[in-house]
């Protein structure tokens, strides 16, 4: 969704848009290291040098290459029960991904449909949005999040259920903001004196308008989704234990951390390297595409 | 002001009325009964009856949320199933623990903030200011999760400085008459122990004060950055006051009220972050508890638990508010 975007804003604006992003080192960086992370996950197959289930206690808790006592072909070392723990590191980013990227974007899409309609209408839809906006952002996320999980039922399913509707608050209450300010613009008051419909007005012109907050927003979700999706995998809550995902390599590392510290540091340094780049790139594609901070 | 106070109590009291019936109903349907999982096998459908109408679990949905709210208005939360003791006694028995955490990070947090915004102030147009901006921003980014989860590989693997979970040494722990661990034992003198249990808070009182230190640095460094160049300061200047008097007597006390606004909101999250934080510490707090609370399916612990940290998000704005208007003359006498 956020390439579509961002496509589809280079295009209106021609390559201004897309040079100003590259002139951002933030988005170079971030996004390179993001691009490299999808092209690990789609071919984590090909790149684990070992079955990320393949358990062999024998070679339980060998340490990382460098130190002493390490086997060549476990590069970063091996967990409690002998599994690699490169390969369930690459293993763990399909999961990491796959909620960030749908999570986001449906939090997104409902969020923003909300806020739209919230901002540009008024009147009672807008009470009652705002309403519920506050409502649902009184409660702490990370409580609300392992409480719907608990009612939804463990798995990724649920794990991407519950951010989006924790999350959609934080795209509907910017989105919303934006879209009122929009909606006062000179352009705006031009397309109701031409009669455009309010859909056109809407979707057209106020839409391609906030679209720059909004990828910067999409963005900084997408590191809040892989650290809530850690979070459950940490107590338990996502996919199940055979499948490998970093928060559940943390609870494992967490029991072994006074023997095989690796085992904890490996994905630790995943989640925060990925959280990070997400962060980055929020802040640079913001940076970049609006056209009041480039100049 | 009194009147505005009142309306936002009322909001208040409705939004918590909210919640827990929102509470009340998902947990309804959750799927999987908590009373199947833990009878005995070939107890008879009496006993199985006589157990649900013990933790509230017989009648309708709407029967069961009356039957709750009757018991809460006399002070009855109700009986865990997991743990098979009174809520209420559970909760006043762990809530001190989280307190004294929650608290001990906003004081750091705030400490830490403000000194990194007066420091990055004085030092605006050095590399010492591009330092700050940018460990502020790092720590920005990164949530309370992973910098509990760094503070263990460092200081509690690399260099074990610090206990690794709990909340006390065990041998110390028997004889307080409260369960402020901390406030007691410095308020009784006994130093030993306070050391023990401050050992024990460092580590995630660190993980839930990096993020909100950063956050106040850096809406505190802003103000203090419009203040720098108003009229007053510019006029102290030319009187000759020095740099660091500019900033901490008078920029300072015209940068608190927006960057203390903010704070309240943040101390809400930091709140809701002791859940997590405690769980990685095995640190005994409320949150450390919600999470076995809903585990175990224990609906009657878990919708005590959601009240409770409903009640103290009402109370930190409620606070917050108090605290901004006795700052600012002006809504006083609005």
């Amino acid at each position: 969704m956020a390439e579509a975007m961002t496509v589809g804003i280079a295009a209106r604006r021609g390559r201004p848009a897309l040079a100003a992003m590259l002139a951002e080192p933030r988005v170079v960086v971030a996004g390179g290291y993001l691009l490299l992370l999808f092209v690990v996950a789609l071919l984590a197959p090909w790149i684990a040098p070992h079955d990320p289930l393949e358990q062999d206690l024998m070679l339980a808790t060998l340490p990382p290459a460098g130190i002493s006592g390490a086997e060549p072909g476990y590069l970063l070392g091996t967990d409690g029960l002998g599994r690699d723990v490169l390969s369930r590191l690459v293993y763990g980013t399909r999961i990491a991904l796959f909620v960030a990227v749908v999570a986001a974007a449906l939090a997104a899409l409902v969020g923003t449909l909300l806020g739209l309609l919230s901002g540009f209408l008024g009147g009672w839809v807008d009470a009652v949005v705002s309403r519920l906006v506050d409502v649902w952002m009184a409660f702490p996320p990370v409580l609300l999040s392992i409480l719907l999980v608990a009612v939804l039922g463990s798995g990724i399913h649920s794990v991407i259920a519950a951010i989006v509707l924790i999350d959609w608050t934080r795209f509907c209450r910017v989105v919303r903001a934006e879209t009122m300010a929009q909606a006062k613009a000179d352009y705006v008051t031009a397309a109701v004196v031409l009669g455009f419909p309010r859909r056109r007005i809407l979707f057209r012109e106020i839409l391609p308008n906030v679209a720059p907050t909004l990828i910067a927003l999409l963005s900084l979700e997408m590191g809040i989704a892989v650290i809530v999706e850690a979070i459950l995998s940490f107590v338990g809550l996502s996919v199940s234990s055979d499948t490998p995902t970093w928060g559940g390599m943390i609870a494992e590392g967490r029991q072994t951390i006074h023997h095989a510290w690796w085992v904890l540091a490996a994905p630790l340094a995943a989640l925060f390297l990925t959280v990070l780049a997400f962060n980055q790139l929020g802040g640079g594609l913001r940076r970049a595409l609006d056209p009041v901070m480039r100049r | 002001m009194i009147t505005a106070l009142l309306r936002r109590a009322v909001a208040a009291a409705v939004t918590l009325f909210g919640v827990a019936v929102v509470v009340f109903v998902l947990l309804r349907v959750v799927p999987g009964d908590p009373i199947a999982m833990m009878i005995a096998p070939g107890a008879s459908a009496a006993d199985v009856a006589a157990m649900r109408a013990r933790y509230g679990l017989d009648g309708s949905i709407g029967e069961q949320f009356l039957a709750w709210l009757g018991g809460l208005a006399a002070g009855d939360f109700g009986t865990s199933i997991s743990l098979r003791q009174n809520v209420l006694a559970l909760l006043a028995e762990r809530l001190p623990a989280t307190l004294e955490l929650a608290f001990a990070a906003l004081l750091v947090a705030v400490l830490l903030g403000g000194g990194a915004a007066v420091a990055g102030t004085l030092m605006r147009r050095g590399p010492g200011g591009t330092a700050i901006d940018a460990a502020n921003g790092l720590l920005l980014a990164v949530p309370d999760f992973v910098w509990a989860l760094a503070l263990v590989l460092l200081l509690g693997v690399a260099w074990p400085l610090f206990p690794l979970t709990g909340r006390i040494d065990p041998a110390a722990a028997t004889d307080f008459s409260t369960r402020f661990y901390l406030v007691e034992s410095l308020v009784t003198g006994r130093l030993a122990v306070a050391r023990d249990v401050a050992a024990h808070m460092v580590m995630p009182v660190l993980a839930l004060a990096l993020p909100l230190a950063a956050v106040i640095a850096r809406v505190l460094k802003e103000a203090l950055g419009e203040a720098m160049v108003q009229d007053y300061v510019m006029l102290a200047r030319i009187k000759g006051m020095s740099e660091p008097r500019l900033v901490v007597q008078e920029a300072l006390r015209n940068a608190v009220g927006p960057t203390l606004a903010l704070t309240g909101v943040q101390f809400t999250f930091l709140l809701g972050g002791t859940v997590i934080v405690e769980r990685i510490f095995a640190y005994p707090g409320i949150g450390n508890m919600g999470v076995d609370a809903v585990v175990n399916r224990d609906l009657p612990l878990i919708q005590g638990l959601v009240l409770l940290f409903g009640l103290l998000f009402v109370l930190v704005n409620v606070a917050v508010d108090l605290m901004v208007a006795a700052l600012n003359p002006r809504l006083a006498h609005g």
